[in-house]
């Protein structure tokens, strides 16, 4: 008789550890009720059209790619990324939801489809890119690794971190560089503060818990912009690593990274062009065939991609081409300079495939 | 033979029960079913494989790096063996957080049952505040308004050159393991034992002779005495230093400011949940095991120590149970103060390998093993001291 208790208790117990468990595989069932992957069906494209919005996934606490403002609008150049696609698919940038993230939801986040795009500072590896389920778009950031220290330590160079406490934000490609550069120099002792939360990490480094703070160097500029007294910290001149940055979306569902490939390269490819928000109206009436195609204005290179044929005229009208996008939201207010992200003809890394 | 065909069987409470108990197992198991079944098919579609080797697999490193280990630990180690500094990192906070909040929460107790108006008001206060605010909030708040705030290193807190506060962390003197300190920690704990079989018998010798006995107030009184020299003098302490050359203090034991945010933040909060349950539990003890107790003529230190303390343990333990595996199961939140915990290790790695349903069932089986032990343990010491009908 008291057998029964216990078995009954028993079973309960697996049961309900086991349904725990089951509300996270749940959530990676709603994907396939709103169709995202499997071929032959809609898709994600379409189920984005379908809603009228589309879901974007940022950071939110960046400024320069994703922060949000006194007025509580987002702004950014993960954020004018969004509203590219947004504009591309519906001609109005407005039409985005905004889900913040943190870098340990990220990938679920895509995984399971709560949101359509990741644009949030996230480095493009192998490993992200094959074993963790999700397809990278082109980069719309070229970064590397930097380390900032407030300048009254006197410290310039890596190697006076030994023994120093280093902020880094957990589950970052910085936190594992950090540790191979680190290595690679043979600094063993440094001692890692590893914050959940971004905010978090730049409060422990200010309130002087770490000696230096690691992030992707655009990162820590956009920090440095924001802090109560900027000119007290020193970023150093060194980078520890490549971090191509750029849109994110779940593997398996070709037309839509489709899209979300060929919006990205309409920025490039309109900047190459010279086309502008300001005088895109000019172009309009244009006698070059690239151009004419690129608009929209012969041909139907949009209905391929899922797109209307005149989407590279819609972003551009709304949201500008990349080095207005760039300006507007990295070049101007952090002053950092375009670097390795210029066009490949003026020596830089950005290239368009042709539109054609 | 009438009986049963009086009753048929789907009338039969006994066989009822049985098919309850199919039918609950059968739904059970087709809800495992469905679940797992989704959860293969998603994985397949977005290309992932399911499975635990890339854990212990030697040849995919780590590569992250672990600020507070109790073994020595580099990134080049494998998942594991950062899930084993994880995870001692986390006993190390649920073990002295349980002790620690039990001590404070008696002490709160006492003070809220005590006669001192000022005492009992601060006891009170201190309980109010603490058991309705959120305990993320009061982590954050020991986090950034307390110990991010306490000065820098180089011009630390300190008192009598041996304990130094600042944001660097707290620094104590501690005894170097070696084995003069480990003799003195043997006798120590022997003298305690001593000391309890000692008291044992003193209490005895007064229930049953109703007189005292001088000896055994002596020999207390020497061993007491004599443990003192010995944590003064036998344990080898060392002295925390600071340097001012490498501009770091050395020495003695140093707890980084994340690991005291938690500890402290696990300990106040479990304390005060800890206090009310010892107050509710010395309070059921009715008004007549007092009168009675005091009219065998105990002081009031025997009275509480022989007659109410055990009858309220029968009350208290139960809830005490909950209170331990709260903590435990609170520590989990050191990942928002930068602790490296299980939890906050676990989610580093599920973020490097977006293998989160295999470290989320880990997390799972750590805590659930954890828990369960304690239960384990406090429900022996629950049989212990409850009623004995015979």
């Amino acid at each position: 008789m008291t057998k029964w208790p216990s078995i009954a208790l028993s079973t309960l117990l697996l049961a309900s550890s086991l349904t725990a468990c089951g509300g996270g595989e749940k959530t990676t069932t709603t994907p396939t009720d709103s169709g995202t992957a499997s071929p032959g069906s809609t898709g994600r494209l379409a189920t984005i059209k379908q809603r009228g919005t589309l879901i974007c996934g940022v950071d939110g606490k960046i400024p320069g790619f994703s922060f949000v403002d006194e007025k509580g609008q987002y702004s950014g150049l993960d954020v004018d990324m969004c509203k590219a696609i947004a504009a591309a698919l519906f001609d109005d940038p407005t039409k985005v939801e905004y889900r913040k993230l943190s870098t340990q939801e990220r990938f679920t986040a895509v995984q399971t489809g709560e949101v359509d795009i990741l644009n949030r500072n996230t480095t493009w590896t192998i490993s992200r890119d094959t074993s963790v389920g999700m397809e990278f778009a082109p980069t719309t950031f070229y970064d590397g690794q930097g380390m900032m220290v407030k300048k009254a330590t006197g410290i310039t160079k890596l190697e006076q971190l030994k023994g120093k406490s280093i902020c880094v934000q957990a589950g970052t490609t910085s936190e594992q560089n950090l540790a191979d550069q680190m290595r690679k120099r043979g600094i063993d002792d440094y001692k890692p503060v590893v914050s959940d939360d971004v905010d978090a990490v730049y409060t422990a480094y200010e309130q002087g818990r770490c000696e230096g703070v690691t992030s992707d160097r655009s990162q820590l500029v956009a920090r440095r912009s924001i802090a109560p007294k900027p000119d007290d910290h020193l970023v150093l001149d060194v980078v520890m690593s490549k971090e191509p940055l750029g849109p994110v979306v779940a593997n398996g569902d070709t037309p839509w990274f489709d899209a979300v490939k060929w919006i990205t390269f309409a920025t490039f490819q309109a900047e190459e062009f010279g086309i502008t928000s300001q005088n895109l109206a000019t172009f309009q009436t244009s006698k070059d065939p690239s151009i004419r195609r690129f608009l929209g204005l012969d041909d139907k290179l949009g209905e391929g991609a899922g797109l209307p044929n005149d989407f590279a005229a819609r972003i551009v009208k709304h949201v500008g081409n990349y080095g207005e996008i760039y300006e507007r939201n990295v070049g101007k207010p952090l002053g950092l300079d375009r670097g390795p992200n210029k066009l490949w003809s003026e020596g830089g890394l950005l290239y368009s495939p042709p539109f054609r | 033979m009438i009986d049963q065909e009086k009753t048929p069987f789907w009338r039969d409470t006994r066989f009822l029960k049985i098919l309850g108990q199919v039918i609950l197992l059968l739904i059970i198991l087709v809800t495992l079913l469905i679940l797992g079944n989704n959860l293969v098919t998603n994985f397949q579609k977005l290309g992932l494989n399911f499975g635990f080797v890339f854990l212990i697999d030697g040849d995919t490193p780590a590569r992250f790096g672990i600020g507070d280990s109790l073994i020595p630990y580099q990134s080049t180690d494998p998942y594991s063996r950062a899930i084993l500094v994880g995870l001692l990192n986390s006993l190390r906070i649920m073990i002295s957080g349980i002790i620690l909040a039990f001590i404070v929460g008696v002490t709160i107790a006492l003070a809220r049952l005590s006669t001192n108006w000022l005492l009992c008001k601060i006891a009170t206060i201190y309980i109010e505040i603490i058991r309705n605010t959120p305990l993320l909030l009061q982590l954050f708040f020991w986090y950034f308004a307390v110990f991010l705030r306490l000065p820098k290193i180089d011009n630390s807190v300190n008192f009598f050159n041996s304990i130094f506060f600042s944001n660097q962390g707290v620094y104590l003197p501690f005894p170097i393991n070696n084995k003069q300190t480990l003799l003195s920690v043997l006798f120590l704990i022997t003298s305690v034992i001593l000391a309890l079989i000692i008291n044992h018998k003193k209490n005895q010798v007064i229930l049953e002779n109703q007189e005292r006995r001088n000896i055994y107030q002596i020999i207390s009184i020497s061993l007491v005495i004599i443990s003192i020299i010995i944590i003064f003098i036998g344990l080898d302490w060392q002295f925390p230093e600071y340097n001012i050359a490498v501009q770091k203090i050395q020495g003695g034991l140093h707890l980084l400011p994340e690991f005291t945010t938690l500890l402290v933040g696990l300990t106040l909060y479990t304390a005060a949940f800890i206090a009310e349950i010892v107050r509710a539990g010395i309070q059921s003890v009715s008004k007549g095991q007092w009168e009675a107790a005091k009219a065998l003529g105990l002081r009031s230190g025997l009275m509480m120590q022989l007659v109410i303390f055990p009858q309220a343990l029968r009350v208290m333990i139960p809830p005490l149970t909950s209170e331990f595996l709260n903590l435990v199961k609170n520590s989990s939140l050191a990942i928002a103060v930068a602790y490296n915990d299980i939890y906050s290790v676990s989610s580093t790695i599920s973020n490097q390998t977006g293998k989160s349903i295999e470290m989320l069932l880990v997390l799972m089986v750590t805590y659930l093993t954890i828990n369960l032990i304690i239960s384990v343990g406090m429900n022996r010491i629950n049989r212990e001291v409850q009623l004995k009908e015979r």
